[in-house]
């Protein structure tokens, strides 16, 4: 019988239950964070139980730290909960990349990065942009604090099968397009929620040409879109990336073989199929305190068709007669799971090579890892970003969600790589604009949003 | 967890559409390690002015609303960051469930993990709900799968197995233990390259 990607590994996970009833799926990976675990390993302490798969489990702290003077952690509360990750997991027995540790970084960049993340696997997180992870060919999905206790217990998670949906991603790229164009113009048409009860699979030409780094940015934004799981088929670029790691496989033949059988077999096996062609896309930028409230940059912002885009304008303090180049910027923020790793910095440092930031401008570089920062560091990236005037940062999840000493101050605006551009979510009254590293890179040197698909840039 | 077979009670109505968890509970609220307290954070922004006062126009900040038990709301509630605390944040608060057009995957999870019935409606059913007032009472009743508000009695969709838990308050470890012996099975044969 014909199948899905999804379809494949999905039933290659299944201990018990019935499809369309919940099924009882078992996790090969679980990553664990500070922020959504300390109630977890508090309820198995309670019920005298262990963690089933220490050995299937790997934590990182992210969200707290501080991305200068590592160490110093003023807040007490993000302290606290640094401490009760050191704490749980050396009870538990469970390896942490901790602070300053040189595998430490945002928990979906250190998966990869570290090789954990392979295809076919299912891999679990108390983080919705654990979608990131199907870049890989691997289920992926956000799962809430109780689930995280279910799995650190019996390393399984009982799920209903959501439906599946294919994108089809066609045409060339235009120059100084890329990955988080293609998500943030595909969310801008179809909306934040036409993911809900789908796992969406990216496929095409376009997606086949896209380098790792790119699907992950693509999978990982999935979310917002309504979809937990995001998936890209598993290739030789899958393989390459994987191939060498240091927990990839060691009979690396024999999982390749393994691997190359998941793939779908034809897309009429899709519950629901849509299409996006990038051909002529243009880079994106968000107006709104959605990520569905998104124009390529060359386009005025849209009149507003009703209160939730009037409040949202009143919110960000623009209005329809605009375009994304009117927009001054304050603040620049290159980081987060969707857009830190090192191609992304290299992409942002070719952008500001030889620039200087607009006055007034305060740019943020967060290195996604340890090791990208220490990449960068060492290939001179580092450097560029510090002659343009930009602090060069330690990694963590920083102003993407700013739960720690990264905040972005009321009123102002902020370029940002990140992926959700809500009310407040990079600092109380900040005004987020979310857009690709690129972009991003280019407005921090203009001091307002520019055009970098023309002459001037290309 | 506790169990959730009915409820009758009082009703407040937030109709936005997408309100995602960072609007339920923000973030600055993550930092807790326990799993009670966060009720008087529940949709901090809306609830409190900048200065820290309370909103008094916000619906839920209303003496009539004091003691609501049902949320009535709008499309896509509970998008956004999985965070379990916005579940956590609408139980301590004192909502038994959450009547929408539609819930993020996440969140509706979460909500059957914590005794809190997630409840989607379409919305001709959603508008007339919206027309209750704060003295006037829904009544819920899960085995039955219906609203009722007046004369009005609506149905509702849920899975077998999540209706069943909400009516046991089971907990799902336990019933997972039951079985320990093909998750060991299952983990024999799990392919393994080293």
């Amino acid at each position: 019988m014909s199948k899905t990607l999804f379809d494949k590994i999905w039933e290659k996970h299944v201990i018990a239950g019935e499809v369309g009833e919940a099924q009882l799926i078992y996790v090969d990976l679980h990553l664990v964070h500070e922020v959504t675990s300390p109630q977890p390993f508090d309820g198995l302490r309670s019920t005298n139980r262990r963690v089933r798969r220490p050995d299937l489990t790997f934590a990182t702290m992210d969200h707290n730290v501080p991305t200068k003077d590592i160490f110093n952690v003023q807040d007490q509360m993000s302290r606290l909960q640094m401490d009760t990750l050191v704490k749980n997991t050396k009870e538990f027995n469970i390896p942490l990349a901790s602070i300053g540790d040189d595998k430490q970084g945002i928990v979906h960049v250190v998966g990869p990065e570290r090789g954990l993340t392979q295809p076919a696997k299912v891999i679990v997180c108390g983080d919705s942009h654990t979608a990131t992870h199907g870049a890989f060919g691997a289920i992926a999905f956000g799962i809430g604090t109780s689930e995280v206790e279910h799995v650190l217990a019996t390393q399984t998670i009982w799920q209903v099968k959501p439906k599946t949906m294919g994108i089809k991603v066609t045409g060339k790229l235009p120059k100084n397009t890329y990955a988080k164009d293609i998500i943030m113009g595909i969310i801008a048409k179809y909306g934040v929620s036409f993911g809900v009860g789908y796992a969406i699979e990216f496929y095409g030409e376009t997606v086949q040409n896209l380098s790792m780094e790119a699907r992950m940015t693509m999978c990982n934004m999935s979310i917002e879109a309504g979809s937990r799981t995001g998936m890209v088929q598993p290739d030789q670029t899958t393989f390459d990336y994987i191939e060498g790691r240091e927990q990839a496989p060691k009979d690396f033949e024999s999982a390749k073989n393994y691997w190359s059988q998941f793939y779908t077999d034809d897309e009429s096996d899709f519950d629901k199929i849509l299409t996006f062609d990038v051909s002529n896309l243009k880079p994106m930028v968000t107006w709104g305190t959605n990520p569905g409230m998104a124009t390529p940059v060359d386009q005025y912002l849209p009149e507003i068709k009703d209160e939730n885009d009037a409040n949202a304008y009143e919110y960000i303090g623009l209005h329809p007669n605009m375009k994304p180049v009117d927009i001054n910027l304050d603040y620049i923020f290159i980081g987060s799971c969707t857009n830190s790793r090192y191609e992304d910095l290299e992409i942002a440092a070719n952008m500001m090579k030889g620039h200087h930031l607009a006055p007034n401008v305060t740019a943020w570089i967060v290195p996604g890892s340890r090791v990208i920062r220490n990449c960068a560091i060492k290939s001179g990236i580092a450097q560029i970003f510090e002659d343009a005037g930009c602090e060069w940062r330690e990694p963590g999840c920083s102003a993407c969600l700013a739960m720690n000493p990264d905040k972005i101050p009321a009123g102002k605006h902020v370029a940002s790589t990140s992926n959700r551009n809500f009310i407040g979510r990079q600092g109380a009254g900040s005004r987020t604009h979310l857009a690709s590293p690129a972009m991003v890179a280019a407005a921090g040197i203009a001091g307002h949003f520019v055009d970098i698909t023309t002459d001037e840039f290309v | 967890m506790e169990a959730f077979v009915s409820e009758t009670g009082r009703a407040v109505v937030i109709p936005n559409d997408n309100i995602n968890t960072d609007i339920i509970l923000p973030k600055q609220f993550l930092k807790n390690i326990l799993k009670t307290g966060f009720g008087k954070d529940l949709f901090y922004d809306w609830r409190y002015n900048t200065d820290g006062s309370l909103n008094e126009a916000f619906e839920l900040n209303k003496p009539e609303h004091k003691d609501a038990s049902i949320l009535i709301t709008g499309n896509d509630f509970g998008s956004g960051s999985s965070r379990e605390h916005a579940v956590w944040a609408l139980t301590d608060y004192g909502f038994r469930a959450v009547i929408g057009g539609g819930f993020s995957d996440i969140f509706y999870m979460n909500s059957t993990k914590n005794g809190l019935l997630p409840i989607v409606l379409p919305e001709e059913n959603r508008k007339i709900l919206r027309g209750i007032q704060a003295d006037e009472t829904i009544q819920i009743d899960l085995p039955e799968q219906t609203v009722t508000y007046k004369n009005n009695i609506f149905h509702f969709d849920i899975n077998s197995q999540w209706k069943e838990k909400f009516i046991n308050g089971e907990d799902d470890i336990d019933n997972t233990m039951k079985y320990e012996k093909l998750i060991a099975e299952f983990e024999k044969q799990r392919p393994n390259f080293g």
